[in-house]
């Protein structure tokens, strides 16, 4: 385990745990607990690294050190229920079940990746198990997640929502607005503050005047509590408990939970705004290594099988960096696809400016010129490159005499269309 | 037909989309026990309950939000915003949220949301409630808009927008709430992308959008009756998708166009419209594209002042006139 967050081997016996207060489960539950809190640590180092290949582009947010937070969390989970997340939420997608080979493909903005290449890493999208979703806008996916309660409750389903949002997120219009809703119409939502620290590089004394997180919704209805983000038994008793009171009795809650990232804010951040103390600090308590501690000491599970559970995620990642490698890049001729849903609707008319040309937008020959598009998307040209200009000057009859006799109107035409 | 008006109108098309499937519903300010602020919503909480007829706090971007994640998770929300000036708040929702979803995850899910919301001046407002701006979204790819001008228009095109499985920016005017015309009872929804031809003649396009489509239709008989000169008068009713066909078709019939819009000058409707028949019937141009717009200014309260900052009929007379000028 070359990698600086390493867990496991060299950790100080004085390592900072607060004294357990939740029992260990079965030796299943923390099997799984520990692979999917592996899994995840892998990936964000892999793709750190990825990162810094350049395989990577935009922006790269990691959330090393929040694990137990995800998991725990999202363990809490029935099959049904839905989970939205912020930009920072490749832990988030993994923990749901999603193929770290079809995130990492995102990442790489390849076309077998999650989001099939068009969201990037803060938009990792899977249906299919009810993840809904990666946003890019902080605090943009708290209506988001109330207006999906709000579906779930209407069809009178048992479905909740764990809405998921950074304590920057918290100081939005949007914070406010969404737990007053939430509250007023009994949805059954659960929003989960991840408080890392920071929002961005501004620390949270400094940029929220209530520091205690789990007190900003109680003012709208929603109760608030606190649970220990680097605790992955505290985190999913305090969310399950959460997800029961928006379940059954649909009364919206907030959880805080207290965790740290290790990483900047993403890969361009100096990190200036913090001392590397309290970064080592806060690795005293890796959610990780005191799992792994306690199920070791325990004697549920040994080293020997953490180890194993370690290199088989490390496996899998190598598996998932070689499947987004091979992966193809979308297909050039699906740039237009999926803008619109276009079943039902008028064929003539026109909805996107060049979706079917690189002409003068929609040109009179438009129908023939669908090879042009092709040829020079893949000589990596913009459809307004030269050739194209050439080309649309070619097609216009010159002007001949008729140049500059429109001119007189070019003056008169502002007032025409203003107040006079 | 019956002859209803535009409010009404569109109070039958919520109507008769909610008796014919449950998933529609509606949440706005004031939506419910108020009616609507312009009545369009009147007698649907009684008929439908609170769980169909929601009335919400004032809180547009969050509304417009919940309306989005409401359409993921399967539902088919129309939300009213009480004025097209409070749409700004919920701007981040309506294109970072409504517009992208879609494309951004692939296809994995879709937004059948309806947003509706009266614009344009008149009523002494000021600028916070008067301003016109379709143009606003008519600019983001992944949203259809819808500006219907007449109670027929109104009623269709609504029908439409809440069976469409993209979200929707459905415009109403405030000044056309009380207009009273002909409505099909047939209650079969229109098809969005279809322009309608409001006149024919040779001479010169007028395109009319929103309201300026009536104020077109007027300034062209005052052409033929005054001025000899026989206008097409083209309502496109959507914007987008756009019915370019029907436009270009006129214009290389008139050779001349004139584009009328409440909305300001710069970036605005009549500006796009100029730019793709330039592009795509520059050689049967005699004339520039006149833009006939609304001023380039907040809209003012001093009625006086109001008045001279939005399009009347003689300003487009004067336009299609200029036309002809000098050639």
């Amino acid at each position: 385990m070359a990698t600086e967050e390493a867990t496991g081997a060299g950790m100080p016996d004085e390592a900072g745990v607060e004294q357990p207060i939740h029992d260990l489960p079965g030796e299943e539950t923390c099997r799984l607990i520990l692979q999917k809190m592996l899994l995840i640590r892998r990936f964000e180092e892999r793709a750190g690294e990825m990162y810094a290949k350049a395989r990577i582009g935009g922006f790269l947010h990691l959330c090393i050190g929040e694990e137990a937070t995800i998991v725990g969390a999202t363990q809490a989970l029935a099959d049904g229920d839905y989970l939205m997340s912020t930009y920072r939420e490749h832990g988030q997608a993994l923990a749901r079940g999603t193929e770290p080979e079809r995130v990492m493909a995102e990442l790489f903005g390849k076309v077998d990746g999650c989001s099939g290449g068009r969201g990037g890493s803060m938009h990792l999208f899977d249906f299919e198990r009810r993840f809904l979703g990666g946003y890019g806008i902080v605090g943009g996916s708290l209506p988001l997640s109330a207006g999906v309660a709000l579906a779930a409750d209407y069809g009178e389903t048992e479905d909740a929502v764990l809405s998921m949002m950074g304590d920057g997120a918290t100081n939005q219009g949007t914070f406010s607005e969404t737990m007053n809703l939430a509250a007023l119409w009994s949805l059954p939502v659960v929003f989960l503050v991840i408080n890392n620290q920071f929002g961005m590089g501004t620390s949270l004394e400094r940029h929220s005047a209530v520091t205690d997180l789990s007190q900003k919704s109680e003012g709208f209805g929603v109760p608030g509590s606190r649970c220990d983000g680097m605790d992955v038994l505290d985190t999913h008793a305090v969310v399950s408990n959460a997800l029961r009171c928006a379940r059954e009795e649909r009364r919206p809650q907030l959880v805080e939970a207290v965790t740290y990232r290790y990483r900047g804010h993403s890969m361009a951040d100096p990190e200036e705004y913090r001392s590397k103390e309290e970064v080592e600090e806060w690795r005293r308590r890796d959610p990780i290594n005191n799992f792994r501690k306690r199920v070791t000491e325990d004697g549920m599970l040994s080293d020997d099988d953490v180890e194993k559970l370690d290199s088989e995620a490390q496996k899998r990642i190598e598996e998932a960096v070689e499947f987004a490698e091979n992966s193809p890049f979308p297909d050039l001729a699906a740039l237009y696809d999926d803008v619109y849903v276009m079943e039902g609707s008028s064929p003539h008319a026109w909805w996107l400016v060049d979706q079917r040309s690189p002409e003068t937008h929609r040109g009179e020959a438009e129908r023939d010129a669908g090879d042009v598009a092709q040829e020079l998307a893949e000589a990596g040209a913009a459809y307004a490159g030269e050739d194209v200009t050439s080309e649309r000057r070619s097609r216009r009859t010159p002007r001949g005499d008729d140049q500059g006799e429109g001119e007189p109107a070019e003056e008169s035409r502002d007032e025409e269309g203003g107040a006079d | 037909m019956a002859e209803v008006r535009y409010r009404e109108a569109l109070n039958q098309a919520l109507r008769e989309e909610m008796q014919a499937d449950e998933s529609v519903f509606i949440m706005g300010e004031d939506v419910g026990v108020f009616q609507g602020a312009f009545k369009v919503t009147a007698g649907l909480l009684e008929e439908f309950g609170e769980k169909r007829v929601r009335d919400t706090p004032i809180s547009e971007n969050t509304i417009v939000g919940m309306g989005v994640g409401a359409a993921m998770g399967g539902l088919r929300p129309v939300v009213e915003i009480m004025t097209i000036n409070f749409s700004l708040l919920a701007m981040d929702q309506i294109v970072n949220s409504a517009a992208s979803i879609r494309y951004m995850f692939n296809a994995q899910v879709k937004v059948p949301l309806v947003i509706r919301m009266p614009q344009g001046g008149g009523h002494q407002l000021g600028p916070t409630h008067s301003h016109s701006l379709e143009a606003w979204f008519l600019h983001v790819p992944g949203l259809l808009v819808a500006v219907p001008s007449t109670p027929a228009d109104a009623k269709g095109l609504l029908k439409a927008a809440i069976r469409d499985d993209n979200p929707v920016i459905f415009i109403e005017h405030e000044a056309l709430y009380g207009k009273k015309g002909e409505v099909p009872e047939n209650g079969e929804p229109l098809r969005f992308g279809e322009a309608a031809v409001r006149r024919e003649g040779d001479d010169v396009t007028i395109v009319g959008v929103s309201r300026m489509a009536a104020t077109a239709l007027q300034a062209a008989e005052t052409l033929a009756t005054e001025h000899e000169v026989e206008a097409d008068v083209i309502d496109p009713r959507t914007l987008r998708p756009l019915d370019l066909d029907t436009i270009l078709e006129s214009v290389r019939k008139t050779n001349r166009a004139v584009i009328v819009e409440e909305g300001w000058p710069h970036g605005g409707v009549g500006a796009n419209f100029a730019a793709l028949i330039q592009e795509q019937a520059f050689d049967y141009l005699d004339a520039p594209v006149a833009r006939v717009t609304g001023a380039d200014i907040p809209m003012p309260y001093s009625k006086p002042l109001e008045q001279a900052a939005f399009p009347h009929e003689e300003h487009v007379v004067q336009a299609a006139l200029a036309t002809f000028r000098d050639l």
